[in-house]
């Protein structure tokens, strides 16, 4: 694997013990140019996975706890009255960082939801008719409650979409735990973290990761997925091309991480769970399988052509 | 496993479709406990709720079937065993437990089908029974593979048929016919209508209210003049003052035509209708094969026409016919009931000593029914004792069996030997066939009298009240046509167009599929090259045509089995996997090659080297970019020289 690749691992699982899937899979979606959304309980840690993804791989930081009063002008910025120059100046909002985590993003109203949904699928922002462009590499992680969802406005399935991976973090076993709660403080760890790679490299592993190879096998391989999906009476709907598509960025960078040049079917299955589970809606007698299960029965069901 | 209920839904439409078309012809009671048994299974599945009980379904199925007995007082015969069939097919619906059951359901309403074939075998009868396998079929394929969606499931049953048409086709044109059908079917099979061998005021004029078609005529040159379309029915001898029927009539004196000319021939496609008349132009030249003609120009079968068939005849339109009549019969042609219809006979008598030669009698009358005011109705008033006298000098309203009725009983009390000839007159011409249909609506009576010198000679005094009646057709004829059927009057011309297009198909489907008999296959089959045809040699090509479809579906399936295997990677490949499932380690189709080698690696570590090698080649191969021949060479070295 690239080396540089591995130290940025090392040190991430360093801080966030027993959780070595799910920070690949953020690693992955990074490395995609696609975005994060962590779905799980407060105090799992999604806060300090953004924290310490950001510091090790030397982005800016910025976070936007979302409220009910939140509007769009606090996440893009707005324009004040300058009186000593007699002009308006541009005060930039939290989204103008490398990384932004949108913190229970389920809490604001749809119209700021919104805001940062269009600013992430643009890479760009257009406020008061001029268009400002966003920090590349531009990456969001937003976070979203289970429970407690009264007075809240969980994302519509089609903004789901927007978002490359769905992950869940989980608690830590037991093991894990333990390490946690002897250990230090978690503020104190990040502190002390040293940035492992810098901004054009991490461009420049997102463009190597474009440059994955994908064989007419491996195609025949997503279509056969693709095609079960829409033809067993199992779901609703089958996946969409673009849920074909993230699903094959996501496998290069997958593949990229386990140090190959070449998409395989393994790379296919890993990422099935990141990115295919929550866009499949299940018909009424599933509702309460687990993703894990879910994704079992699914790559069972199709044979490697 | 229990069945979903989508499944049992489907099912339920399966049966209720292919016994829909019973419920016309079944008592009305079966229909009606079928119905509800349906409506049962249906609200079971709609709350999910519990089968009945064996013992309770055994006791319906008892009464059910003790019910039929004593209603058709017996437990043989088509009638009972289709009725004991629908009963048993939706009884079946409620005892659907396992899968079995839902297969042994499928079979048997693709059973039902062919009971429907018993009553009807018309086009709709056909296409609607296509319908029923457009939803047969695929909820036999949501047996089978029930995680298929909607579409897919239709995309495959389509298919299915359609490489089931021409298995089809091989083995209606080559299955080896009988003669007649396979089984004898009970003479109530049919209640068909048509003339009969009596006739009485209002019979005829009831039967033109019918537009049920008697039969198809198609000419061989020129179709005769219209008014010359006379088709030959029953012929009318004795009248009680009221009824006119047939007497005796035998075969001991053959007819004698002198004269004949303007020779013609046709074939005719005759609709059942139960008795044994023939329908030829007057008068018969070559009789059809194994038909008889009476003494009075009847044309018989040797059975009754209970089933449709078609005969080729030809006959003579100008003849002379009979001119030595024999004294006897020509004593039968004037015999009148004595002591009714006095005025009638004064009338007649008068005619009688008015003039010498019989022709002119004849003449006299028909100027009389002409010129008095008679008109031309289907709806005539009754008639009392003496019907002749109070038609002639009462009412003067009436059909064709009014005013040949009047004119035989005017003829014969005249002392003219004389008789009514009932038949069909005219026809619809069908452009789109170039054959002419001729209707129940189309019957019609007239009167025969024997002239010295000439023989019997048609007289039709209808044509002397409403000649448009024998020039154009009954509706153009009636001044009121309010009692006619909507499609006997003046329809609007797309209308009649569509209804001789419809015609047009029914008869080629008469014609080709349901007249598909011996003689026919055997033309069709030497006309497709096949020399002397025989059963065993029709058979003999009949499993050779099944063969050779069966052996082009198996290649066409296997074709990208084929395609896929000529990928030498994935051939060496599937080799190696092959010799791993002999030893106990099979690959599991969503295996990928790399997850493979690992657990091969776990379970037999001293070959791990050379499995995770292998796995290795072959994943650089397959998804690697542009793999050279040699690293395939290698590949394929590495397979072969592999030991487990």
């Amino acid at each position: 694997m690239n080396h540089t690749l591995h130290n940025v691992i090392r040190q991430v699982e360093q801080v966030i013990v027993g959780k070595p899937l799910q920070i690949r899979y953020a690693l992955a979606c990074l490395l995609a140019r696609g975005h994060l959304l962590i779905e799980d309980l407060p105090g799992v840690g999604k806060t300090t996975l953004a924290h310490v993804l950001a510091r090790t791989l030397g982005m800016q930081f910025q976070r936007i706890q979302f409220t009910s009063d939140l509007l769009p002008a606090d996440i893009l910025g707005v324009s004040v009255y300058q009186r000593d120059s007699a002009d308006f100046k541009f005060h930039p909002g939290p989204i103008f960082a490398q990384m932004v985590l949108a913190d229970e993003v389920n809490r604001a109203t749809p119209k700021a939801q919104s805001a940062l949904l269009e600013a992430m699928e643009e890479q760009q922002v257009t406020i008061e008719g001029v268009t400002r462009a966003l920090p590349n590499p531009f990456f969001v992680i937003a976070t979203q409650n289970p429970i407690h969802q009264i007075g809240t406005f969980p994302l519509p399935e089609s903004q789901l979409d927007r978002f490359l991976m769905r992950i869940e973090l989980g608690y830590p076993d037991a093991q894990a735990e333990r390490g946690l709660l002897s250990g230090l403080d978690r503020r104190d760890l990040i502190a002390r973290l040293a940035p492992q790679m810098g901004s054009a490299e991490l461009l420049a592993l997102q463009l190597q990761v474009r440059q994955i190879h994908v064989s007419d096998a491996l195609l025949d391989y997503v279509q056969a997925i693709l095609k079960h999906t829409r033809t067993t009476a199992r779901y609703v709907h089958g996946l969409s091309p673009r849920a074909g598509l993230a699903l094959l960025s996501a496998a290069r960078a997958w593949a990229l991480l386990d140090g190959r040049n070449a998409v395989i079917p393994e790379d296919i299955q890993a990422v099935l769970t990141g990115v295919a589970i929550h866009r499949l809606q299940t018909t009424q007698d599933s509702q309460n399988s687990s993703a894990e299960a879910l994704t079992h029965e699914l790559i069972t069901a199709v044979p490697i052509p | 496993m229990k069945l979903s209920s989508a499944l049992v839904h489907s099912l339920t439409l399966c049966i209720f479709m292919v016994t829909l078309p019973h419920a016309e012809h079944l008592p009305l009671w079966i229909t009606g406990l079928c119905a509800m048994l349906l409506l049962w299974r249906v609200y079971l599945t709609q709350t999910n709720s519990a089968l009945p009980k064996r013992w309770l379904l055994f006791l319906i199925t008892l009464t059910g079937v003790a019910a039929i007995a004593a209603h058709y007082h017996t437990l043989f015969g088509r009638e009972v065993g289709v009725t004991l069939l629908m009963l048993l097919a939706v009884l079946k619906l409620l005892e659907l437990r396992a899968q079995r059951d839902a297969m042994g359901l499928i079979y048997l309403a693709c059973f039902v089908i062919i009971t429907n074939f018993f009553y009807s075998q018309s086009i709709p009868t056909a296409l609607f029974m296509c319908a029923t396998l457009l939803v047969i079929v695929p909820t036999w394929l949501r047996i089978q593979a029930p995680s298929l969606n909607l579409k897919p499931q239709a995309r495959i049953a389509g298919t299915l048929l359609l490489q089931a048409l021409p298995l089809m086709l091989l083995l209606f044109i080559l299955f080896p016919r009988v003669q007649g059908p396979l089984w004898g079917l009970p003479q109530d099979a049919y209640n068909s209508t048509g003339l009969s061998d009596s006739m009485s005021p209002g019979s005829l004029s009831k039967l033109s209210l019918s537009e049920a078609v008697a039969f198809r005529v198609s000419y061989a040159d020129k179709a005769p003049r219209r008014d010359q379309m006379y088709w030959r029915g029953p012929v009318l001898w004795n009248y009680d003052g009221r009824t006119w029927t047939r007497g005796t009539t035998g075969y001991s004196n053959p007819p004698r035509f002198t004269d004949t000319g303007q020779n013609i021939s046709y074939s005719v496609i005759l609709e059942p209708h139960n008795k044994r008349w023939l329908y030829g132009l007057d008068t018969a030249a070559t009789l059809p094969n194994g038909a008889r003609m009476s003494t009075d120009f009847q044309l018989f079968s040797a059975e009754p026409v209970n089933a449709r068939i078609r005969y080729e005849m030809s006959s003579n339109l100008s003849y002379h016919a009979n001119v030595d009549e024999s004294p006897s019969q020509l004593h039968r042609a004037t015999g009148i009931p004595a002591r009714l219809n006095p005025r009638t006979i004064e009338l007649a008598q008068s005619w009688r000593s008015a003039h010498s030669s019989d022709q002119e009698v004849v003449d006299t009358a028909l100027r009389y029914f002409n010129q008095q005011n008679f008109s031309y109705t289907l709806e005539p008033p009754l008639l009392g004792e003496n019907s002749v006298d109070e038609f002639l000098f009462g009412e003067r309203k009436g059909f064709c069996e009014h005013y040949a009725s009047a004119f035989v009983y005017l003829m014969r009390a005249a002392g003219i030997p004389s008789r009514v000839v009932t038949g069909y007159l005219g026809g619809e011409f069908n452009a789109l066939g170039n054959y002419y249909i001729v209707r129940q609506s189309d019957a019609h009576a007239w009167a025969e009298v024997w002239l010295a010198g000439q023989g019997w000679v048609r007289v039709d005094p209808t044509a002397a009240i409403a000649p448009e009646r024998v020039a154009r057709n009954l509706a153009a004829s009636l001044k009121d046509n309010a009692a006619l059927p909507f499609m006997a009057r003046n329809p609007p011309q797309w209308m009649s167009k569509l209804r001789l297009n419809l015609d047009a198909w029914s008869n080629q489907w008469n014609l080709w599929v349901l007249g598909y008999n011996p003689e026919r296959q055997f033309a069709l089959l030497t006309r497709l090259g096949m020399e002397d045809v025989s059963w065993q040699k029709m058979a003999r090509n009949l499993m050779l045509g099944l063969a050779l479809c069966i052996a082009a579906y198996a290649l066409f399936m296997f074709k990208h089995q084929l395609q896929r295997h000529r990928d030498p990677v994935q051939t060496t490949w599937l080799k190696f996997c092959a010799r791993l499932a002999k030893a106990g380690l099979p690959r599991a189709g969503h295996e990928g090659a790399r997850d493979y080698a690992e657990r091969i690696a776990q379970a037999r570590p001293a070959a791990a080297a050379s499995v995770r090698d292998i796995a290795a080649r072959y994943v650089s191969l397959r998804y690697g970019r542009m793999p050279g021949t040699a690293e395939l060479i290698a590949f394929k070295d590495a397979v072969r020289m592999f030991k487990l």
